[in-house]
């Protein structure tokens, strides 16, 4: 069998097996340290655009099924992973996480050091790299060379790349108690349905939608999503979210939606130099004490004040939320008015569900 | 929430002895407990019967008493001590025992301790189970959680049984309610079964109830190790899977970490269960470990049970994840809360998150079966083994093979050597649980057995039985060694020795061919994080990968090699002296660096040494290991005195191999070992030791025992814990003996001396001078193996004339050998000659015990000889007393007696009687002023005690009929009735015993409906039990009737002495009870007697 190639644009190269799709990928190279729930992570639109490392070493071993994809397709631009499955066990696996990749055109790669891999993402920062494989295989200076003229994250505008072109409505699980305006900018499904489940009917809007187009669905409260891409680019959503501030409507947002809540009151954001992108980080709520575990995945953080409350265009806010690995903002509340977000995953799929008590929250604040 | 200022002293209560389910695990924990609550500022007052653990050396409490686990005990040490609070959650099952028992007492309120770490409802709980399943419910009510407990049915008729079988499905497990030990309980595959097991079941309950429940064997098993703090928040440390599915008790199965065949949804489900239960049935703070069934067809997932304490498992997952709960526990326990506390690994990140892993970990557990013939080895829901290995590696079947030759045991590692056999055969082996089971799977792989057809007969997880084909394949892919061929055998954890195997050649020529081609292993660290933060810690494990993480050091380094799984004869103690050689080392200027693979251990600690390596103690690993050390700088030597056998049997390839072995030479410990070799060490320091010979077959060991004389001992060389050793007493049995014993090594052949007293000499040489570090008097005569017998220290019939032979005889031994280190030598005295059994020149089991009977530190002190002090040296610094050694004890020195703790109520339908085969699993001290307040602490510690009143039931044999007159006397002049079968009985009466003959088992019951003994005593009517064997084994007649009382006693629990010496003993005992002498005294105290 020939080879296939990891390159790196640092010029590091990793040796190893074509896995899913044989071709070629160009993306951000991140890893992810979830040790459950690949299925999720690879249909997870946030992950547009990314080459996703897993760093635990056997993959696939439950195949896939029917109910735990977070959207229609995958989004991870390329795979790699150490020990891929050669059997699928798991009484609701339908296929081989092999046969999916192939199926969904995933180029990825089984490469044994994940771990060196990771180490030089952690020293270096994330950065750009290729998977290439079959009849994409060139001498390794070629492949550099394309892996530094692919696209940089940094700068990227994507949330419209993965946005639903059409609105569509979740219905409420049970009795209708609220109707939400959910702009997509890469939602997981799993969000939608977490706020389904309180009752919630959701009116799920594309990433283009106005301020105007969202409070056309009269909604009780308005929810932005998770993302793929730089927040600095989204000038549309942080200007429709301004109008839904300033028309008074309680707000809630999950990551990309957190950044963009961030940009609205005046924050500037940042790039982390290598991510949260995983199951297992420990999150301080600040008003309790309370330690949620949760699950991330974020390349970019907002900056804000972390000694106390700070003056907005929409009055006083804080950050409500704080990672105690590195002390990263993950979550913001203004103080006059019902508006919050945080910046990890509420919604879990994959990952704990420790805060999902926050869509209790946002129920509570669109009830009152 | 900070630490808790409203307490002040703590107090800590440890597990007691070694036990089959209870081992090194609860030393880790409860010594990692004393230090994070000494470095907290709080006085801590240890209770814990075991000598050999590392929590009760004097500089981890302030109060430390190796003292019986009773409640009674317990309550004398906390009035004296009066503690704040009471920490229980440490120290396994007995602790939490001792807690349970002291707050129903009322004795914690009494002196007003508080309980710290669980409180007493929980507690109920977790162990109740109907409370359990209450709880279950609830959370599925209230919380609206997938969660359940397996369904069942009370019934008290058959028609009963009949409508739940109905309801339940088939196969049902059958329970009869309030039966001994589980008497009557079953599965019922269909009507016909549950007509006779049920009918059985109804007849055997004294309430006529049976409970019918729900099969769930075959059924995925998995534990979830979560904390929880004060402010509610949860952590899960580490998911485990069993390998073998339900119905194989965790500690018997190979198990695995993390899951590796759950999907997220239906971990999470998990995780949210767990967090629930643990939050209802409200444990305040701390570990636990809670264990789910989930049906692989359906994935139903029913909750089995909790325990709300550090576990087992908690060790195991400590090791695993790098995440130490138990000392993690013990800041949750006095205020802590999980986001206060920094993680050790990274110092940077806190320890409320979930560790992820890069790798996996497998656990395969330590059989000894062939120490307890009769028993039966199929493995079930009650725990048989006595050890485990954990291994690390990139992929499981690297993890998994690095753990099967962790296990050092001849036929664990996968083989593709000779004839697999039949594939039938080899599945139908498969289907019944049992020791090795993996590789009987691997064989049938060999023979053709498919991934369906290996499911079908054992229910484990497809991807796990893709993984075994996954194996064979890269073996039978081996074939030429290139090196691709050879990268891809090491990626899967394939060792040079099985290389060598399949390719047929030598295994040192597999390793040469390896290192020409550059191809190593790496070492990569346990982070906790996946490698998102760098570690501090260096805790290492070996893979075939990319990157090594092995940190530069700036000391001189020395290896300690640690003893691997627990097995008996080779345990606890061992690690104990690892342990102390790196504490030592390391606070004398060098870098210790400890390999060892046993999860249980204080040694396996991070914490304890400056490197820790979770390596196999093979020699193809501690090579690597070595040669990755030397890479950042010297190694100034390597040490194998201390961990056993293990290490040893490594000491001349280490140092063929060019290893800086330390301490005495790798010849000098053949020379002890070697039979002949030896002989001629003791012919010249004039030194008698009692005839002997070597024998390669029938023929010739039947001329030595004819010129000899029977009784012979006999027994292969080389051998830890007297494997394989018997008392012959004629030729036909000596013949079975040797047909059975044809190996490899020669069988040495002894004179028997009846009758002697066993002497054993713990001893420290450097070359010039002993330290006599302990005599110890074995209370059974010779010829019970060491490690069974009771010893008392000093020891209480010799005198000073005897202690002086025995001092010139063991200086002659360590100079003649060539000692640098610890001896142990092993006399026997009979008829005033001094002979010499045998000598080993390493750590012995007794080293912890004589260490803390005499105050002194023998193993540090070792370690020190072994790397280039004297005991001028170490005597100047105060580590050694100035004057006088162990030989040389005050006359009013505290008394210490040994006890072993037999494993026997595990093995139902072994004997008991003990022999020179060692057979025990640990031990307990007693410690006291007069011996026999000692003796009956040691017997209170390891069996729950002595009795004072009540029948006593005494049969023993012709031989010892003389010497159990005066005891028996005794025993009914202190108000005992005295039970005897009819010879004994009369032997008694002569001498004045009024004592009532009873009917022997083989009598029957009488005319009139008379109660044989066995009857007697499984009813409860006998409070102590003397009956020594008389007979050999296998014969019918007055041998069964022996092992038919014994075995009663043993369902019991009745006190059951089998020796006249240990009889003589136990009277003093009673009589100081009796006398109210009992008292306590912390080690503290003992040390400041005997070292001012």
């Amino acid at each position: 069998m020939s080879p296939a190639l990891l390159v790196l644009e640092d010029g590091r190269v990793f040796e190893g097996a074509p896995y899913g799709a044989v071709g070629e990928t160009f993306g951000e190279m991140v890893f992810n340290t979830g040790m459950t729930g690949y299925q999720e992570t690879l249909t997870d639109p946030s992950y547009h655009r990314q080459i996703v490392a897993m760093t635990a070493p056997h993959i696939g071993n439950t195949g896939v099924n029917e109910e735990d994809p977070e959207s229609g397709r995958v989004w991870v631009a390329g795979y790699v992973v150490r020990e891929p499955a050669r059997v699928a066990s798991n009484w609701r696996s339908t296929k081989s996480l092999d046969e999916y990749l192939r199926e969904q055109g995933v180029v990825g790669i089984a490469v044994r050091g994940t771990r060196a891999l990771t180490r030089h993402l952690r020293e270096r920062g994330a950065m750009r790299a290729g998977v290439f494989s079959g009849d994409a295989l060139a001498p390794v200076a070629e492949l550099v060379d394309r892996v530094r003229r692919s696209p940089a994250m940094l700068g990227a505008d994507l949330a419209a790349e993965v946005s639903t072109r059409e609105p569509y409505v979740v219905p409420a699980i049970g009795a209708k108690r609220f109707t939400v305006a959910a702009v997509d900018l890469g939602i997981k499904s799993m969000t939608p349905h977490r706020m389904a489940e309180r009752g919630c009917e959701v009116h799920v809007l594309p990433a283009t939608a106005t301020a105007a187009d969202i409070l056309a669905v009269e909604p009780d409260g308005v929810f932005f999503s998770n993302g793929p891409g730089d927040p600095a680019t989204a000038d549309g959503a942080v200007a429709a979210l301004r109008g839904v501030l300033d028309a008074g409507k309680p707000f809630f947002g999950i990551c990309f939606g957190n950044q963009i809540l961030g940009r609205a009151l005046g924050l500037g954001t940042y790039k982390l130099r290598y991510g949260h992108r995983g199951v297992n980080q420990p999150v301080q709520d600040r008003r309790t004490g309370k330690v949620e575990i949760s699950a991330h995945n974020h390349g970019f953080a907002v900056q804000a004040p972390l000694d106390g409350p700070f003056d907005t265009p929409y009055g006083r806010a804080e950050v409500s939320h704080v990672n105690l690995n590195d002390g990263c903002v993950e979550g913001l509340r203004l103080l006059d008015y019902p508006a919050f977000s945080v910046q990890y995953h509420p919604e879990a799929a994959a990952g704990p569900h420790d805060a999902a008590y926050l869509f209790d929250e946002f129920c509570e604040v669109m009830g009152a | 929430m900070p630490k808790r200022t409203d307490i002040e002293s703590i107090m800590v209560i440890g597990s007691g002895p070694i036990v089959i389910g209870q081992a090194c695990e609860f030393d880790y924990s409860g010594t990692q407990a004393c230090r994070v609550l000494r470095a907290e500022g709080f006085r801590v007052i240890l209770v814990n019967s075991n000598p050999a653990t590392i929590m009760t050396d004097p500089e981890f409490a302030d109060a430390t008493y190796v003292e019986p686990i009773t409640p009674d005990i317990i309550e004398l040490i906390i009035a004296k001590e009066r503690p704040d609070a009471l920490l229980p959650t440490l120290g396994g099952q007995t602790a939490l025992n001792a807690a349970v028992a002291l707050h129903e007492s009322g004795v914690l309120a009494k002196y007003d301790v508080e309980l710290i770490g669980a409180n007493f409802d929980a507690i109920q709980a977790g162990e109740n189970r109907q409370l359990f399943k209450q709880i279950v419910a609830k959370v599925a009510d209230e919380r609206g959680l997938n969660a359940e407990s397996a369904r069942s049915v009370i019934c008290h008729t058959m028609a009963d049984c009949l409508g739940a079988a109905g309801e339940l499905g088939y196969p049902l497990v059958v329970r009869p309610s309030f039966t001994m030990g589980g008497v009557g309980s079953g599965f019922a595959h269909d009507e016909a079964e549950l007509r006779r097991i049920a009918g059985a079941g109804l007849d055997a309950s004294p309430t006529t109830e049976v409970l019918l429940e729900e099969s769930i064997l075959g059924w995925k098993e998995y534990e979830l190790e979560v904390m929880r703090d004060r402010h509610d928040n949860v952590v899960i440390v580490c998911s485990i899977e069993n390998v073998d599915p339900m119905g194989v008790h965790t500690g018997d199965s190979v198990t695995v970490a993390p899951a590796l065949t759950l999907t997220d949804r239906e971990y999470q489900n998990m995780r949210d269960v767990a967090i629930a239960v643990i939050r209802e049935v409200g444990v305040d703070t701390g570990g636990c470990n809670i264990q789910f069934a989930v049906d692989p067809a359906t994935g139903r997932m029913i909750v089995i049970e909790m325990n709300p304490r550090v576990s087992r498992s908690s060790a195991l997952a400590s090791k695993a994840t790098g995440f130490p709960i138990a000392k993690i526990a013990a800041k949750l326990a006095i205020g802590y809360t999980l986001d206060e506390i920094p993680n050790d690994i990274t110092k940077e990140t806190p320890a409320s998150f979930e560790p992820s892993l890069d790798y996996v970990v497998v656990k395969v557990p330590r059989f000894a079966f062939e120490k307890f013939a009769g028993a039966d080895q199929t493995l079930t829901t009650h725990m048989k083994s006595v050890g485990e290995a954990m291994a690390i590696g990139r992929s499981f079947p690297e993890a998994l093979q690095k753990a099967l030759r962790s296990l050092e045991k001849k036929g664990s590692s996968f083989s593709w050597a000779g004839d697999p056999g039949e594939k039938q055969e080899l599945l139908a082996a498969c289907r019944t649980p049992h020791d090795g089971r993996l590789r009987t799977m691997q064989q049938a792989i060999r023979a053709g057995a498919t991934v369906e057809e290996l499911f079908e007969a054992t229910s484990i997880d497809p991807w796990f039985l893709d993984q075994l084909m996954l194996i064979h394949e890269i073996a039978t892919g081996i074939t030429e060694l290139d090196e691709p061929t050879l990268l891809r055998a090491k990626e899967h954890g394939f060792s040079d020795a099985q290389i060598a195997e399949i390719a047929g050649i030598d295994e040192v020529r597999v390793r040469d061919l390896r290192h020409a081609l550059g191809l190593r292993p790496v070492y990569h660290t346990v982070d906790t994080c996946a490698a998102e933060f760098e570690a501090r810690t260096p805790y290492l494990y070996s893979t075939y990968d990319e990157e090594t993480e092995v940190p530069a050091g700036d000391r001189p380094k020395v290896i300690i090699l640690g003893s691997g799984p627990n097995r008996i004869g080779q345990g606890i103690e061992f690690d104990y002296a690892c342990v102390h050689a790196s504490f030592e080392l390391s606070r004398a200027g060098f870098e210790t660096v400890m390999v060892n693979c046993n999860p249980e251990t204080v040694s396996t600690d991070y914490d304890t040494s400056d490197r820790l390596y979770f390596e196999p103690l093979t020699l193809e690993d501690v090579l690597e290991v070595v040669h990755a050390e030397l890479r950042t700088g010297p190694v100034a030597g390597v040490i194998v005195q201390l961990g056993g056998q293990t290490p040893l049997g490594l000491a001349q390839a280490l140092k063929d191999a060019g290893v800086p072995v330390v301490g005495t030479s790798p010849e000098s410990i053949h020379l002890a070992e070697e039979r002949g070799a030896f002989g001629r060490v003791l012919a010249e320091a004039g030194l008698p030791a009692p005839r002997h010979g070597t024998a390669l077959s029938v023929a010739e060991a039947r001329e030595i025992a004819e010129e000899i004389g029977y009784p012979v001992l006999v027994r292969p060389s080389y051998v830890l814990g007297g494997a394989g050793m018997a008392i012959v007493y004629d030729e036909e049995t000596l013949a079975t003996y040797m047909a059975k014993a044809a190996t490899d090594h020669p069988v040495l052949i002894d004179k028997f001396l009846d009758d002697a007293i066993e002497i054993d000499v713990d001893a420290l040489y450097d070359g010039t001078e002993l330290y006599l570090g302990g005599v110890m008097e074995h209370i059974e005569e010779a010829g019970i193996h060491s490690g069974d017998s009771a010893c008392a220290l000093p020891p209480i019939t010799l005198g000073g004339h005897d202690i002086k032979r025995i001092r010139t005889a063991t200086e002659a031994i360590a100079r003649g050998v060539g000692v640098r280190g610890l001896l142990n030598v092993q006399y026997a005295m009979a008829a005033n000659v001094l002979y010499v059994l045998e000598a080993n020149p390493r750590a012995s089991r007794t080293v912890p015990f004589v260490s803390k009977a005499t105050a002194v530190p023998l193993a540090k002190a070792a370690a020190r000889i072994m790397m280039g002090a004297t005991v001028a040296e170490l005597r100047a610094e105060g580590m050694l007393p100035a004057e006088g050694d162990g030989g040389t004890l005050p006359l009013d020195a505290p008394i210490a007696v040994k006890e072993a703790v037999l494993p026997f109520d595990r093995f139902r339908g072994v004997d008991i009687v003990l022999g020179p085969e060692m057979r025990s699993t640990g031990e307990v001290m007693g410690i006291d002023e007069f011996f026999g307040t000692a003796y009956a602490k040691s017997q209170a510690a390891a069996y729950g005690g002595l009795p004072t009143t009540g029948r006593a039931f005494v049969s023993v044999a012709n031989k010892d009929k003389r010497a159990m007159i005066f005891p028996v006397k005794a025993l009914a002049d202190l108000g005992f009735e005295i039970l005897a079968t009819e010879g004994t009985a009369e032997v008694l009466r002569r001498n004045g015993v009024h004592a009532k003959i009873v009917r022997k088992q083989s009598d029957g019951a009488g005319p009139g409906g008379e109660p044989t003994i066995v009857r007697r005593i499984l009813d409860g009517e006998v409070d102590l039990i003397v009956n020594t064997p008389f007979g050999s084994p296998g014969q019918s007649g007055p041998r069964l009737d022996g092992y038919e009382i014994r075995t009663a006693a043993v369902l019991r629990g009745i006190a059951c002495i089998t020796t006249v010496q240990g009889l003589a003993a136990a009277v003093q005992g009673i009589q100081h009870i009796l006398r109210g002498d009992v008292g306590v005294r912390s080690l503290q105290e003992h040390a400041r007697r005997l070292r001012g």
